[in-house]
C-alpha cells in the first residue's frame, strides 16, 4: 500500500506573510486527517495547494491514482487537474454556494457531477441522485427544487451528496460545518462521520473546530504561522498536547 | 511468551501555559507482560498508574524509553511508531477500556460494541450478534442495544465500554478500573471475562482499586511509586 497524496517542502508567501513554511504531509487510503489552527495559520492555503487550486512557490505534491500512476499536482495542467477533480477527488467548500448551482434543481446538482464523470443514462442518473439525497438525509421528494429554497444545513448536505456521488478516493473539506447553527453542525458532522466510515474515504479536513476534529479524524496536524507545529494520532495530540500553541488551542475549548 | 516490555520509560508533562513548569510522572519504568497473565498496577493515587496505561496505548506520548509490543509476530517499539502504525496496533493488537465511555452522537450501543470487530473484518451480522451476546451477558437488556448510550447511567456506559473492549479479542488488553461503577453481579461478569481472556492467551494490564477483585484476577502486582524531583 502507498500514500494517496504526499507533499514535501511546501512554501507559499503572500507578500510578507508566510502562508506555508516548509510543510510536509502524506495521507493514506481510508485515513481522515484534520488540519487545525486559527485563522491565518495557513491551513486553508495548504488545502488549496494540495488540491491544485493554488500554486505553491516551492515544494512538491504527488498524487497516486487508482492505476498506480503518479501525478505531480504543482506541475499538472488545468485540464489534468479538472480531470482529477471529476474522477478521483471531491472538494467540500465551507460555503455550499461556492459549489452548488443555485438555479439548477437538487437532482440536477448531483446528477451534473455524474454526467461530468461520463454517466449518460438519464433515468439512472435521477435514480442515483435520489438515492444520494436519501443518504445525506434529505427528502428525495425535493429532488426538483432548487437549492435557493434550502436552509444552510440542507445546502451543505446537497453539496456533500454532489461531491460523493462519483465515489471519489480523496475528499478535501474546508470548514464543512462553518457558519451553521450548532445543532445543524452536530447532525452534519455525524452524517460525515458515518459516510466517511462506510465509504472508507480518505479525507483532508481543514477546521478550527477541535471537537469536529476529534470526532472525525484519525490524525491531526496543528498549524501556526504557516508551519506544522505538532502532529500525531488525534487523541494523543488532544489529550497530551506538547507544543505551547496546541496546549493553548486545547485549553480554549469548552468541555461539553 | 513476552508480549509487552517497557525499557526506561519516562513521562513528564510540561505546562507551557503555567510558565513552563514540568511535572515528572513516570521514570525508569521496566514492565514485562507475558501472554495469558494479568498484571495489576498498584500504587498510591496520583502515582501515575493511569498515565502509564495511556502511554502504553499511545494516548500519551512517552518522553523517552521504549515500549516494545508483540504486533503481527514481531516486537515493535510503539513509543516511536508513527500514527498509522499505531492505528493498526490498536485495531489488531492492543485494546483499551478507559474508565469513561466517549459517546459518539446518535450511534446505537450495538454498533459501538461491534465497531472494533467490524474494523478487524468481521462480517456485520456476526459482529452485531457477538456484540449483542456480550452486552446481554453484561446484563444490558436487548431493549437498550438500539439506543445511543448518551443517556445511560455511569454503570451502563461502563458496561458498553467493557463489551466494546472485550469484543474484538485483542491479544493485549488494558483495563482502567473496569469494575469501578459496577454492582457486584456485573463485577462478577467482568471477573469471568478476564479469566476467559487469560485462558485464551490474552495478556492484561489492569488498574483495580477494588482489592477483592484485584486478588481474584491479578497474577502479580506492578508497583508504581510517585516520582519526586531531587531536591
Amino acid at each position: 500500500m502507498n500514500a494517496l497524496l504526499e507533499a514535501q517542502g511546501l512554501h507559499l508567501r503572500f507578500g510578507a506573510v508566510r502562508a506555508l513554511d516548509d510543510v510536509a504531509l502524506s495521507i493514506w487510503p481510508g485515513e481522515v486527517v484534520a488540519i487545525v489552527g486559527e485563522s491565518g495559520s495557513g491551513k486553508s492555503s495548504l488545502l488549496r495547494v494540495l488540491a491544485g487550486m493554488q500554486r505553491a512557490d516551492a515544494g512538491q505534491v504527488l498524487y497516486r491514482d487508482a492505476a498506480g500512476a503518479t501525478h505531480s499536482i504543482l506541475d499538472a495542467s488545468d485540464a489534468a487537474l479538472r480531470r482529477l477533480m471529476r474522477s478521483d477527488w471531491g472538494f467540500v467548500h465551507q460555503n455550499a454556494r461556492d459549489a452548488l448551482r443555485m438555479e439548477v434543481s437538487a437532482g440536477g446538482n448531483v446528477g451534473e457531477r455524474l454526467m461530468a464523470a461520463g454517466n449518460r443514462h438519464y433515468g439512472n442518473i435521477r435514480e442515483v441522485a435520489a438515492h444520494w439525497l436519501e443518504r445525506v438525509e434529505m427528502d428525495p421528494a425535493r429532488i426538483d427544487e432548487t437549492p435557493k429554497n434550502f436552509s444552510g444545513g440542507m445546502q451543505q448536505r446537497l453539496q456533500i451528496a454532489r461531491t460523493l456521488v462519483t465515489s471519489p478516493r480523496l475528499v478535501f473539506m474546508d470548514e464543512p460545518t462553518g457558519g451553521l447553527d450548532v445543532s445543524v453542525q452536530a447532525k452534519l458532522l455525524d452524517l460525515i462521520r458515518g459516510l466517511v466510515a462506510d465509504l472508507g474515504l480518505a479525507v483532508l479536513l481543514v477546521t478550527h473546530d477541535i471537537a469536529a476534529a476529534r470526532l472525525l479524524a484519525h490524525r491531526i496536524m496543528v498549524m501556526r504561522h504557516g508551519q506544522v507545529v505538532e502532529e500525531g494520532l488525534t487523541d494523543r495530540v488532544l489529550d497530551d498536547p506538547r507544543h505551547p500553541y496546541t496546549q493553548l488551542l486545547v485549553s480554549s475549548v469548552l468541555a461539553a | 511468551m513476552i508480549v509487552l516490555h517497557t525499557e526506561a520509560l519516562a513521562k513528564s508533562f510540561t505546562l507551557h501555559l503555567q510558565g513552563g513548569v514540568s511535572i515528572p510522572v513516570l521514570r525508569d519504568v521496566e514492565l514485562t507482560l507475558r501472554a495469558g497473565e494479568c498484571v495489576a498496577l498498584a500504587g498510591p493515587s496520583g502515582a501515575g498508574k493511569s498515565t502509564l496505561m495511556r502511554c502504553l496505548y499511545g494516548n500519551y506520548g512517552a518522553d523517552s524509553g521504549r515500549i516494545l509490543l508483540r504486533h503481527e509476530g514481531a516486537m515493535i517499539d510503539i513509543a516511536a511508531a508513527d500514527a498509522r502504525v499505531m492505528r493498526a496496533v490498536r485495531r489488531d493488537t492492543l485494546g483499551y477500556v478507559s474508565q469513561f465511555l466517549r459517546v459518539i452522537p446518535r450511534v446505537p450501543t450495538l454498533d459501538i460494541v461491534a465497531e472494533p470487530m467490524r474494523a478487524r473484518g468481521v462480517a456485520p451480522d456476526e459482529a452485531r450478534a457477538r456484540a449483542a451476546a456480550l452486552l446481554t451477558r453484561l446484563n444490558m437488556p436487548p431493549a437498550l442495544h438500539g439506543l445511543p448510550p448518551a443517556t445511560f447511567s455511569g454503570g451502563e456506559q461502563q458496561r458498553v465500554n467493557l463489551a466494546r473492549g472485550f469484543a474484538a479479542g485483542h491479544p493485549v488488553l488494558l483495563l482502567d478500573e473496569p469494575t469501578a461503577s459496577l454492582d457486584a453481579a456485573n463485577a462478577e461478569v467482568v471477573i469471568a471475562l478476564i479469566a476467559e481472556a487469560k485462558a485464551a492467551g490474552c495478556a492484561i494490564i489492569g488498574i483495580f482499586h477494588d482489592t477483592a477483585v484485584r486478588q481474584r484476577v491479578a497474577d502479580r502486582l506492578f508497583q508504581i511509586l510517585p516520582v519526586y524531583e531531587p531536591a
